[in-house]
């Protein structure tokens, strides 16, 4: 029976972030798609919980439908002035991209079908920030700290670049 | 198969949701549009590095620590990308992806 309700939760949820994700690449209005953007990553992070992926859950509302969310709205209002109706039109390409990306879905889902995965039959344990911490600061403490220097690099370019535009910036 | 829910379903789902993504990156002419959809894709990808850790190593967690260090790369992405596309259009007024052309010799 419990089967039974984590397919249908799979299913509502599937719906939802396919669904919001349409919505989010086809609306001419560029705030209505962050919008339903945010939508398609609260599906995703129930995907997550789903999976008995709590923490990542946690982490992927907290940055996604948080920060990045947050930081696009104010990409969008900073960089869009005039008529926000047709802030997002389609260029000429989309014909070549719909049968492309059909075309790569198919060989994606056949291979998916053909391929043989070995289930393992064993569960994830039940906590799982307490198994998280100690592989992220023993075996993966190199990459952790490249990516806190990632972030730190990141965070200073994009003052770099946005600042130095501002200093020399009009008309040039 | 019965009900029990199986790898494929995220695989396909996972699928479904990078090709509307890169339909989306390919289609659109607005740059902050091609950053949403990049977003998108890089979603796709954490769906099924976590569908895989939960059904085929699920005492591992390598498929968890990877989607973290996934989200962390995409955070770093989106606010460069931000950074770049404001100190364009600061430059040209435009963020139309088909007039940033001036790379072209």
């Amino acid at each position: 029976m419990d089967n039974v309700y984590s397919l249908l939760a799979f299913v509502l949820l599937a719906g939802m972030i396919l669904g919001s994700a349409l919505l989010v690449v086809t609306l001419r209005n560029l705030v209505h798609s962050v919008l339903w953007l945010i939508v398609m990553f609260i599906g995703v992070a129930g995907t997550f919980l789903l999976l008995n992926a709590d923490f990542v859950a946690a982490v992927q509302v907290l940055v996604y439908a948080g920060a990045v969310c947050i930081m696009l709205v104010f990409g969008v209002m900073l960089v869009q002035r005039p008529n926000m109706e047709h802030s997002n039109p389609i260029n000429w390409r989309f014909k070549l991209a719909a049968p492309l990306v059909g075309g790569l879905f198919i060989v994606i889902g056949w291979l998916t079908a053909k391929s043989q995965l070995v289930v393992s039959g064993q569960e994830v344990p039940a906590q799982t920030v307490q198994a998280l911490a100690p592989i992220l600061l023993n075996d993966f403490v190199i990459p952790f700290e490249v990516a806190a220097i990632l972030l730190t690099v990141a965070l200073t370019g994009a003052l770099l670049l946005v600042k130095e535009v501002k200093a020399n910036g009009n008309g040039s | 198969m019965g009900t029990a829910l199986n790898p494929s379903y995220f695989m396909v789902l996972s699928a479904a949701l990078f090709a509307i993504g890169l339909y989306g990156a390919l289609s659109r002419k607005n740059a902050i549009a091609v950053l949403i959809s990049i977003e998108i894709m890089l979603t796709a990808v954490n769906i099924n590095l976590v569908a895989i850790n939960k059904f085929l190593t699920p005492e591992a967690f390598i498929g968890q620590i990877f989607a973290i260090f996934v989200i962390t790369v995409a955070a770093a992405e989106v606010g460069l990308g931000l950074a770049i596309i404001i100190a364009i259009y600061r430059n040209r007024h435009t963020v139309d992806l088909d007039d940033f052309n001036w790379m072209k010799w």
